[in-house]
């Protein structure tokens, strides 16, 4: 239910970053990948598809159902191992570990990708069920926490994450028992030793915000993974925007 | 400090370079006398014109049945060795004269000077086991002087043990008589062909550092940290390699510089800093590392004494500056990588930092990687243009002249240049994964090296 809101708040976010830069109200100074070249005459119909799952955050041994739809796509391929799959379906699956997984719609129209990443815990919760349930410290983490993702070779903070980062600090402000990693990463493109830099400033730029927002610089650590640790796995923009975020980790206490 | 006139470099200078370098393409002349500038060519095309060596190298004959296969291989490494040190032209075996030497008492030089083997040069000798000891005799004769003495008469040995195999020692010695072979034919430039290769592999699962021969044969693993392994850089003296790694303090991680000493196969400490720390590089002395690190919050360079002392901060940027390499002749210029004017460009310094000046290209796009060469002229970088993938460049830094070496093949990145400056390694895409290839500084001869997982970051040894 959570994660069906944050979709959808995310979709809202990336709609209205999209339409600022198409507007080119600001960020004329972006590189923007090549343009796809020009389409045929009668274009045909480009796929869509999207995936969800029922839960992001399991506990290792749990399962959790993939429900995706498509149109006008010819093949549509769910990876890792899965394959190729019917137009729309669902499948269960129980990752051993943190996974993300893509899917590429393949059509006369082109190709469209989405993924989800499922986050696999150690083990089975240490909560004691008293008569109502308390969420675990991680439930709460992974509800409340946002990544805040970046433009292409940029580690400015954009206003979509600076909502996600305000939310963040929000959460961090009323649990100062809580300490956070935040990972840097990049997208493919550009040198492993480029991205390391840029990674680190991404992680940077949101450790700043947090700060500024009154969140003590000291329950922060940052690290940059580059283009080293990728959250998607295919080569094309809605993948790419995935990597390219900082990415918070629940420090052990 | 660089006369150079970097706002000349030019769609004219490409085109002149891109002329020159495509008419023809020959290093030093056979045997040449004085100094030896073996890189003029490629600015000035001095070579062109000149004839490379001819050639021929005979099948090594083995004494006695325990050789043969040792002998075998010795011939073919030898053979592909001479073939790719870009300064000889190997006369094919269909081409040769029915008895083929093993001593001189055989050698019948018209045979192999006259056509169609049309030879210059002839090498030949032979294989055999005296006790524990490989014994190779070789020699090379000029066949079109036949009076005059050998140009190379020798004979080596090693010795054959459990650990070292008589293939092993074959291979070593056949890589030992074409470097001194390719030093008598280049004017005192001696080969690469006992040199190696370190790169970045994660064919076990994770980013590991392994080390090849230049030809890809022995490929080893010598890290086995298992987190993330990137950069690796040899020390000028061949003894450590210094590399990025990913260390665990407490319950965070972050990327640090690591070492390792090829002597004793151990990691050695090195200093850990705050932030993120990455892409070491040797001053050509050994004595200074210059590297990336977030320690004061936005990435830049800084240096400091192998011995850990001496730190100092050598840019002031806002923004990543990183991938810095050394001038290896001078030692007194680093070019790196900034993207302090908006997108990552090259830039070079002095090595204490200061007389920045960005090094301008015909167009824009990401330039990365710079590499800059042993006789400190040429820098070679990965460079994505506008309208394009990335693909290796070389640069004459005087001239501003530019030689584009791969194209419409994949990604092509992270060039670094062999102790020759006539071959330079590579990573590329274009095979579909990502392996490490060797080319000659022309851009031919493209020979892959690696096959198995993702292999990238490679970095030449010295000799």
């Amino acid at each position: 239910m959570n994660q069906n809101w944050n979709r959808k708040a995310a979709l809202l976010l990336v709609a209205a970053a999209v339409a600022l830069s198409a507007a080119g109200c600001r960020r004329s100074e972006v590189v923007r990948p090549p343009e796809p070249p020009p389409a045929p005459p009668a274009p045909p119909e480009r796929p869509t598809v999207s995936l969800q799952a029922s839960q992001t955050f399991i506990q290792k041994g749990e399962s959790v159902t993939l429900n995706w739809t498509s149109t006008n796509a010819t093949e549509v391929t769910l990876s890792p191992g899965i394959g190729r799959v019917a137009a729309q379906g669902s499948t269960r699956v129980t990752p051993e570990a943190s996974t993300t997984y893509s899917i590429a719609a393949t059509g006369p129209g082109g190709t469209a990708t989405d993924s989800v990443r499922i986050t696999v815990g150690a083990g089975a919760p240490a909560v004691e069920r008293t008569g109502e349930p308390s969420k675990s410290l991680e439930e709460l983490f992974r509800e409340n926490v946002y990544d805040a993702f970046f433009d292409y070779d940029k580690a400015d903070i954009r206003p979509d994450a600076r909502e996600a980062l305000a939310r963040t600090a929000q959460f961090l402000r009323t649990h100062p028992e809580i300490r956070v990693i935040i990972e840097g990463h990049c997208d493919e493109r550009g040198s492993t030793e480029y991205n390391l830099a840029l990674g680190d400033r991404r992680a940077q730029a949101a450790k700043q915000f947090l700060v500024s927002l009154g969140v003590a610089a000291e329950r922060i650590e940052t690290v940059s993974y580059g283009k080293e640790r990728p959250f998607c796995f295919v080569s094309h923009e809605d993948c790419w925007q995935q990597n390219r975020r900082a990415h918070f980790v629940l420090a052990k206490p | 400090m660089f006369s150079r006139h970097i706002h000349r470099a030019v769609p004219q200078g490409l085109r002149c370079a891109l002329a020159v370098l495509a008419c023809g393409w020959v290093i030093a002349p056979a045997l040449r006398s004085g100094p030896p500038v073996p890189q003029d060519w490629f600015r000035t095309g001095t070579g062109l014109g000149v004839e490379k060596a001819r050639l021929a190298a005979a099948d090594f004959a083995a004494r006695g049945e325990a050789v043969h296969p040792a002998a075998r291989l010795f011939s073919d490494v030898l053979f592909a060795d001479l073939e790719y040190s870009g300064i000889i032209e190997m006369v094919s075996k269909s081409f040769f004269p029915l008895r083929q030497p093993s001593v001189p008492a055989e050698l019948q030089p018209a045979e192999w000077s006259a056509p169609p083997t049309s030879a210059h040069f002839l090498v030949f000798g032979n294989l055999s086991l005296a006790g524990t000891q490989l014994v190779v005799e070789a020699w090379l004769y000029d066949v079109r002087n036949p009076q005059s003495p050998p140009a190379l008469a020798k004979r080596y040995r090693a010795s054959v043990n459990p650990e070292n195999s008589a293939e092993a020692q074959a291979r070593r010695l056949a890589h030992q008589l074409a470097d001194e072979i390719v030093s008598l034919l280049s004017g005192g430039i001696p080969g690469i062909a006992s040199t190696q290769i370190a790169f970045i592999s994660n064919r076990t699962g994770s980013k590991e550092v392994w080390v090849m021969d230049y030809d890809g044969a022995n490929q080893r693993r010598i890290t086995n940290l298992q987190t993330i392994a990137l950069t690796p850089r040899w020390s000028p003296d061949g003894s450590r390699i210094a590399f990025t790694c990913y260390q665990k303090s407490g319950d965070t991680i972050s990327a640090q510089i690591c070492m390792h000493s090829m002597e004793t196969g151990r990691s050695v400490a090195f200093y850990r800093y705050r932030g993120t720390n990455s892409s070491p590089a040797w001053s050509p002395d050994g004595s200074k590392i210059v590297f990336m690190s977030s320690m004061h919050g936005d990435p830049e360079l800084f240096l400091i004494d192998v011995s850990g002392s001496n730190l100092r901060r050598l840019t002031y940027s806002a923004g990543a500056d990183t991938s810095p390499v050394w001038n290896p002749r001078t030692g007194q210029q680093i070019a790196f990588v900034s993207d302090r004017g908006g997108t990552p460009q090259l830039y070079i310094m002095a090595a204490d930092g200061s007389s920045v000046e960005k090094i301008t290209l015909p167009d824009m796009g990401y330039v990365v990687d710079p590499a800059w060469s042993p006789n400190g002229q040429l820098l070679a970088f990965s460079w994505q243009r506008p309208t394009g993938n990335y693909d290796i460049y070389v640069m004459d830094i005087a001239t501003q002249q530019l030689v584009e070496l791969t194209r419409d093949a994949g990604r092509n990145e992270r060039p670094s240049w062999a102790p020759d400056g006539r071959h330079i390694v590579f990573e590329s895409t274009r095979t579909g994964t990502r392996q490490i290839w060797t080319m000659l500084a022309d851009g031919t001869q493209p020979r892959q090296l690696t096959f198995a997982g993702q292999n990238e970051s490679p970095n030449w040894s010295p000799r």
